[in-house]
């Protein structure tokens, strides 16, 4: 591996956008929770849910403010290590990207000075409303740049023109390219993920006043909750990532035959639980279900599937990369399942806060960083098995580079990302501990910090 | 309707949006260190605490604009600039976790350490701002291929760098001038003292850079001129056919301008806390507005050929994407405008703490 700005850039992308991608399925997953909260709270008129909901929005703020500030970076890393790959795609990349924040953005971020800021301040129905805003707000914005994504992952309604000596795509037809051929299928498997890691973060919470005895009525009814949007939610996965399967096959078959680790095109292709597979030897081995993925793509155990000998080994991606993050998540995607079916039918039967599964509920406390992988490896697979082309069959991520950049301003840069990420990630963590022990009913005081009288100022007149 | 026109005032409208919004944040931020103690801190902080996330999305947006409309400019600026932008995104990563953090713990240098965050955030950005918009008016090496041909240090001129502490006073003043709003009693009387002095730094500022530009750059009067400066390389008809209008439209900005400037120490010296904002918003919306006057058509200025400028059309997207994002901007504005204004609405009037506060 050579450290030019290719590789540099790539790492750097990479690094940004996974930091940035901890955060935004928090926000996405728990603001939906919040709006089913809330609506119970003024519904039933419980003081119980009033509570949870202020709870959780505490939790939701910490998590939000990161998702925003690591947010920007990306925004503008198109144009400073990407710029010639944003000449190419302005013309139809910047729409969504634009429309983002237009649409979502501003929505998401006006609404939430309501949601964290306005409990006393405005009445209850209205608070409600711009809870529904911000959740809105953000699976908008997954929407928008999602599209963006799908549009490089599967390109149309474009025409390439050459303009002032510069080679790009121009848009054809605007909703043509915004309904891309995978971009639906995209955007509801990313909120589903997302739904699944909100819950699971709650899951986890709850699970710890569970264990530690504190909060009991609380945790039962936050856990009760967000473990049947946990539910449903993976129970619908596979489905959508089925769909999402037979798009990859058409549009993107040596993506779909690195995920299975297939060289032959062949009829009766198998389906690997577990394996590893080697692209010199060209030899995949592990457990397989014979003719599976011919019948997952086509419906037919007899479909065929092309391998990747049908396309010239310099595009392929990292194989081996891409069939294991793959098989990852799908693992993880059944073990979800089947916790969280376990969990459900243990409630119904009014067993699952009894001591004797109580380690099933401990469990739930470091389970939560289970979807955070899954949702990471997801975005791996998607984006590497993409290589090397930075928009399918257009653009090479090599090509895709800015010019007028060089080597050791993108060392410095990507070094300074990592230094400032850890720190962040750590105050985060420290900062969701705190709130997590001082619990449901911790107020936050006016008087703090400064403790000496002569360090304080009368800034307002007493009333 | 010619779209490549619409969209250089869009993207005009939203850095204005921006600047005047985004702007007191950072003012509130360059003067948050010169307040002492705690609690007026968190006051300082609490004044934009509501709204400085909606704020800066209007950064995002004329970003996101910006890529869409103009690609080659976003391109070639961003690339450009690649470390001052990397130190900008920085210095934002700092300005909006510090305002999260800061109160989530009481122990006093965590306080600080945040405080320090959210005030050297707002610094930096404020300065980087000033110098990106300096470079743009005196003119980069961009090359026929419309890359920068430049390295870091071209970008540290001494006239980018005067940008640089105009844009500073200029913010730190209307942030002062928010906070007065914002404040009452002690702290308040000592935010009406800084803006005393800063007021005349800013002065003293705008002067010094104004005649600095005309020195460096007089072809930044042409559209304003009556055709009696001639730029190099081509006009736009636009300007060609308009010239009068133009430039009459430009004399009123420059009016506006002084005039708004003058009223900022009548209002606050008659304690009409929110018309002084108004002035000073109007103040940043007139300079947009002279610089915009000052390169328009053009987006980036080559200093090594005219011909390798970039203008509204070079720089643009195709004609049927600039009508349609268009479309959307003109169906998605008055939202925006919308809860913009219920959220002002909501938090309006003096700062009080209470438990959901940073
Ligand atoms: C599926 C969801 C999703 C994905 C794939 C991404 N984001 Fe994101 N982003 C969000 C979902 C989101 C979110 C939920 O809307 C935010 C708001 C708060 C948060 O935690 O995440 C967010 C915040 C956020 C912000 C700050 C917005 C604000 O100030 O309110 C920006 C500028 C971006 N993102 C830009 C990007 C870019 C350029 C991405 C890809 C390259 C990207 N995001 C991937
Ligand atoms: C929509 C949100 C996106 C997400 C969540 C996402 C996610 C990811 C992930 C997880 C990786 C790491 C893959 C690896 O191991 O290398 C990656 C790499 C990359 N992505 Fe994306 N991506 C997104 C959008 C984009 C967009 C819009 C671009 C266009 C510039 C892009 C370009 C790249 C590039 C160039 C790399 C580095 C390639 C590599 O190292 O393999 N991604 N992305
Ligand atoms: C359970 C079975 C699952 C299947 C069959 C499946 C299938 C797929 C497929 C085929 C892709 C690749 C799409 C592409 O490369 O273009 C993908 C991507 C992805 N998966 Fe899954 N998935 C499953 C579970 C999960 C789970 C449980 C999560 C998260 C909690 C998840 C999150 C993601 C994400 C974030 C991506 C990247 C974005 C995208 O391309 O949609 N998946 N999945």
């Amino acid at each position: 591996m050579t450290w030019d700005v290719e590789t540099l850039s790539r790492i750097q992308f990479a690094f940004t956008i996974m930091f940035h991608y901890i955060f935004p399925p928090f926000s996405i997953g728990l603001g939906l929770l919040l709006v089913i909260y809330e609506s119970l709270y003024i519904i039933t008129k419980k003081k119980i849910y009033e509570k949870i909901t202020r709870f959780w929005i505490k939790i939701f703020a910490a998590n939000f403010s990161v998702g925003v500030a690591s947010g920007i970076v990306m925004e503008f890393e198109f144009g400073t290590n990407w710029s010639t790959y944003s000449r190419f795609v302005g013309d139809i990349f910047g729409s969504p990207l634009a429309a983002e924040g237009i649409f979502a953005f501003f929505l998401e971020s006006g609404f939430l000075a309501i949601l964290l800021f306005g409990w006393n301040r405005v009445k209850p129905g209205m608070h409600l409303f711009a809870t529904i805003m911000v959740a809105l707000g953000s699976i908008l914005s997954g929407f928008w740049i999602v599209v963006a994504n799908s549009w490089q992952q599967t390109p149309v309604a474009y025409e390439i023109v050459v303009d002032y000596g510069i080679r790009r795509a121009v848009i054809t037809d605007f909703w043509e390219m915004v309904f891309n051929p995978s971009a639906m299928v995209r955007f509801t498997h990313v909120i589903l993920g997302a739904w699944i890691q909100g819950a699971f973060l709650v899951l986890s919470v709850s699970a710890y006043y569970l264990i530690k005895k504190k909060h009991v009525d609380f945790a039962k009814k936050s856990f009760a909750i967000a473990l049947g949007l946990a539910a449903v939610a993976s129970l619908a996965q596979p489905f959508v990532g089925h769909e999402h399967a037979k798009i990859v096959n058409e549009w993107q078959p040596a993506k779909l035959a690195a995920f299975e680790g297939l060289y032959e095109t062949q009829t009766n292709a198998p389906l690997y639980l577990f394996g590893w597979t080697d692209p010199e030897t060209r030899e995949t081995s592990g457990i397989a279900i014979p003719g599976m993925l011919s019948f997952l793509v086509h419906g037919d155990f007899e479909g065929e599937v092309k391998g990747l000998e049908e396309f010239p080994e310099e595009d392929w991606p990292a194989v081996n990369g891409v069939f294991q993050s793959y098989h990852l998540m799908v693992a993880l995607g059944m073990l979800f399942i089947a916790a969280t079916l376990l969990s459900l039918f243990l409630l119904w039967k009014k067993k699952l806060f009894t001591p004797s599964w109580s380690w099933l509920i401990k469990l739930y406390i470091p389970a939560v960083a289970l979807p955070v992988m899954a949702n990471q490896l997801g975005w791996v697979s998607a984006e590497r098995g993409r290589q090397p082309w930075i928009v399918q069959g257009l653009l090479r991520t090599s090509e895709g580079v800015s010019k007028s950049i060089s080597a050791p301003e993108v060392m410095i840069s990507l070094i300074l990302f990592v230094l400032v990420y850890i720190l962040l990630f750590f105050v985060w963590l420290y900062v969701l501990d705190r709130e997590i022990k001082h619990g449901p009913d911790h107020v936050a005081t006016v008087e703090a910090g400064y403790k000496k009288k002569s360090e304080r100022m009368d800034a307002l007149k007493p009333h | 309707m010619d779209y490549n026109i619409v969209w250089y005032i869009l993207v005009g409208v939203l850095l204005i949006g921006y600047a005047i919004l985004d702007g007191f944040d950072l003012g509130v931020g360059i003067l948050h260190l010169r307040s002492k103690g705690d609690y007026n801190r968190r006051i300082m902080m609490n004044a934009i605490g509501p709204v400085w996330d909606g704020n800066e999305v209007w950064l995002i947006t004329a970003g996101g604009a910006l890529f869409a409309a103009f690609p080659n400019v976003y391109a070639t600026a961003f690339s450009g600039f690649y470390l001052p932008f990397m130190l900008l995104l920085i210095a934002l990563i700092f300005r909006a976790v510090s305002i999260e953090f800061r109160s989530k713990e009481e122990n006093p240098r965590w306080r600080n350490f945040w405080d320090w965050g959210f005030s050297l955030g707002s610094i930096v950005a404020a300065l980087l701002f000033g110098i990106a918009i300096g470079n743009v008016v005196i003119g980069f090496p961009i090359g026929s291929d419309m890359e920068y041909q430049g390295n870091f240090f071209d970008l540290l001129n001494p006239y980018s760098l005067m940008a640089g502490f105009f844009s500073l006073s200029m913010f730190a003043l209307h942030g002062g001038i928010y906070l007065n709003m914002k404040t009452e009693g002690d702290l308040q009387k000592q935010i009406q003292k800084w803006i005393k002095i800063n007021y005349w730094i800013f002065v003293v500022f705008y002067l010094g850079f104004s005649g600095f530009t005309l020195y460096l750059k007089p072809e930044m009067i042409a559209n304003f001129s009556f055709g009696q400066i001639d730029l190099p390389g081509n006009k736009h008809e636009l300007v060609e056919n308009h010239q009068t209008l133009i430039s009459v439209f430009a004399w009123t900005i420059v009016l506006l301008n002084i005039l708004a400037i003058a009223n900022i120490p009548r209002m606050m010296a008659k304690g009409r806390e929110g018309w002084a904002f108004i002035s000073s918003g109007s103040m940043i919306a007139a300079i947009v507005m002279l610089f915009a006057l000052g390169i328009f058509p053009n987006l980036m200025v080559s200093n090594l050929d005219p011909a390798f400028n970039l203008d509204i059309y070079n720089a643009a997207s195709s004609g049927y994407t600039l009508k349609t994002m268009a479309i959307l901007a003109a169906f998605g504005l008055p939202f925006v405008a919308s809860y913009t204004i219920i959220i002002y609405w909501t938090y309006r009037g003096k700062v009080k703490l209470d438990e959901s506060s940073y």
